[in-house]
């Protein structure tokens, strides 16, 4: 969970020995059920999204005007045309749901991608340059912090106009403190090590020092971060999508469907509760394997 | 003590002073001038523009206008709706309440069912108990609360028509706003079965609203619970005979709630930023839907002053935290 930020990354002695650190990652890793749950789920998911076009009866956006609103398959009325249901548009509910997978996990990785690289090069630089480079960044991210992050997003959607791309820079922007935190600490328990004074005093530059001696050894709990920041981005997304500020309709996000469902809320229950579950099941894979990977790379932990 | 209150005091001055540059940017950086944007869609003429520029000083260099921005702020004028033509700050006050009356109900659930879960989970450690309520907290916590309300109301309002869908009382009863508190309102009326009705009307909100906390609480209070159940002062309490329900109420449960009480301050920003999508959703009067509503009309002005309020309550909210909790663990104060 994300209250919870893991400090302590991996040991720098077990980078010699490739093969092992992996082997011993999947093994405290499969100790927990939750998490080899979450993963497969997501391996799923992942799969779903690629062949989305494969997989999918219909096209997402098609609309078929002789089936508004018609209840799923086990339910009075239904057809195994539509086996989840249509929308009041007359599409397909499950091929959007599918669809939308692809481009939840499309919010996500792109998010997260913006993100950490941002979070990676800002922590980076306060923890290497210290004095006012770093009470700068630290204090811009204080800021950031004081509003809570949804709140954040809506305000920076405000400035560049509704829609997806913008909504995805919006979430992105909100959780860069997490990251550039995260990193700061890293880092400041990293260069006090011997490891580092030993690569310094050998007269490695400081672009080496930061990138090649220093990062990778900050890795674990950025991953974690970066798993749990995956079900942040998608469920923010979501609630984005569904005040109108993110995707707007007729892209099949998941949030957005929610929201013109809205008013059919009383007349067909499936409109509303196929998509929420959709991000229920990926936000909680997510959170799942998040919990697992912080077990099995916090060494702390390690019995 | 005194030290760490100024010193704590002094940090949220620069935490503000950016809050306002956010706000202060934030109408700058739309798209279209202010004053397009308080034309609207008639658009005007160039000489009404110019003089309109003149008139609320936009000709000024930034940093000038920043000044006098935040001269006004420090006044307590915050700008004017765009669409109601009422002060900002007026607004804000009259809405408040509302979020306020919802999140305090929306904390009282989250802490009332979210305590006992976990102490049981503690005490049940890998057996059933533990694992119903460690895996309800994660589904909690990976709940998009937009659409649980949705499927409460669908359950509660629509199929078994328990609850009412939206608003904060029938509209049968009518009275006077004494203290913008519905319940507390809706009592001093002295009509019958308002405060019922305004209670029926803050369950569903409330369970929505306190879910995420609810499953935080639930978390932390069973981590807390079981660091402190190994601690030797509770081995030397059962050694000694005391009756169980005694050992832990007295010496774990108060050793416990420490960091509890520390995430729930910390939920407070999170209850703030859950209480813009639970109002969208059951058409609940408080700030969160006047500032989504306020960003559909392009109404600038308030969502530039509703952010900087609801910021500015964050940072009390967390500053309060802070020095309560030095008050409480000595610890704290000294280290720092």
């Amino acid at each position: 969970m994300a209250i919870q930020t893991p400090t302590v990354p991996l040991d720098a002695g077990t980078a010699a020995t490739p093969s092992r650190p992996v082997r011993e990652f999947w093994h405290y890793f499969r100790e927990s059920k939750g998490a080899v749950l979450g993963l497969g789920i997501i391996v799923l998911l992942v799969l779903t999204a690629i062949f989305a076009d494969v997989i999918a009866p219909h096209d997402p956006i098609e609309q078929y005007r002789d089936a508004f609103l018609r209840p799923p398959v086990w339910d009075e009325g239904g057809s195994g045309r539509f086996l989840l249901g249509t929308d009041p548009a007359g599409r397909d509910i499950l091929s959007r749901l599918i669809h939308g997978t692809r481009l939840s996990f499309f919010i996500g990785l792109i998010t997260v991608a913006i993100s950490v690289t941002l979070g990676v090069l800002l922590g980076l630089s306060a923890g290497f340059f210290r004095g006012v480079t770093d009470i700068v960044i630290m204090r811009l991210m204080d800021i950031m912090l004081a509003l809570p992050s949804l709140l954040l997003a809506i305000v920076i959607v405000a400035i560049l106009g509704p829609g997806l791309v913008n909504a995805m820079i919006a979430i992105a922007i909100t959780y860069l403190p997490h990251y550039v935190r995260l990193m700061r600490a890293s880092v400041l328990t990293e260069t006090s090590k011997e490891y580092v004074t030993a690569s310094r005093v050998s007269g490695a530059g400081l672009l080496r020092l930061m990138f090649v001696v220093v990062l990778p050894n900050c890795l674990a709990p950025l991953i974690v971060q970066g798993t749990l920041g995956f079900s942040s981005a998608i469920l923010d997304a979501a609630a984005l999508g569904f005040l109108g500020l993110g995707a707007q309709p007729p892209t099949p996000e998941w949030g957005s469907m929610l929201a013109s469902a809205l008013e059919f809320l009383q007349r067909a229950w499936w409109v509303v509760t196929f998509p929420g579950l959709a991000i229920l099941i990926t936000v909680l894979a997510f959170n799942l394997m998040g919990d697992g990977l912080r077990d099995a790379l916090d060494p702390k932990l390690k019995r | 003590m005194l030290r760490f209150l100024v010193t704590r005091v002094a940090l949220i001055i620069p935490t503000f002073i950016g809050v306002t540059l956010l706000a202060f940017a934030m109408i700058r950086l739309v798209p279209g001038d202010p004053i397009q944007l308080l034309a609207g869609e008639r658009g005007i003429s160039a000489e009404r523009h110019e003089q309109l520029k003149i008139q609320y000083g936009l000709d000024k260099p930034l940093m000038v206008q920043y000044a006098i921005y935040i001269g006004n702020v420090l006044q307590g004028d915050l700008g004017r709706s765009i669409s109601t033509r009422e002060p900002v700050l007026r607004e804000f006050v009259a809405l408040f309440p509302a979020t306020i009356e919802l999140s305090f109900c929306a904390m009282l659930f989250a802490i009332l069912l979210g305590l006992p879960a976990g102490i049981v989970a503690a005490l049940n450690r890998g057996k059933a108990p533990d694992h119903v309520v460690m895996g309800a907290s994660l589904t909690g916590f990976s709940m998009p609360i937009f659409w649980w309300g949705l499927l409460l109301i669908l359950f509660f309002s629509v199929y078994l028509r328990w609850t009412p869908v939206s608003g904060r009382i029938a509209i049968q009863y009518f009275f006077d706003s004494v203290t913008g508190f519905m319940l507390i309102d809706s009592l001093l009326s002295g009509q019958e079965g308002a405060f019922k009705s305004a209670l029926r009307h803050l369950i569903l909100p409330s369970i929505v609203l306190g879910t995420i906390p609810l499953a935080v609480i639930a978390r932390m209070t069973r981590s807390s619970m079981l660091e402190v159940l190994s601690e030797d002062y509770i081995r030397t309490a059962r050694a000694k005979g005391l009756p169980p329900w005694r050992i832990i109420s007295l010496h774990a449960l108060r050793n416990a709630l420490i960091p509890v009480i520390t995430v729930i301050g910390l939920q407070v920003g999170a209850l703030l930023a859950g209480a813009i999508l639970t109002e969208t959703i059951f058409s609940w009067p408080g700030v969160g839907k006047w500032l989504v509503e306020s960003i559909r009309r392009r109404d600038y002005p308030i969502l530039q002053g509703g952010v900087l309020l609801v910021a500015t309550v964050i940072i009390l909210v967390n500053l309060t935290v802070d020095l309560l909790y030095g008050l409480i663990n000595p610890r704290i104060r000294h280290a720092r």
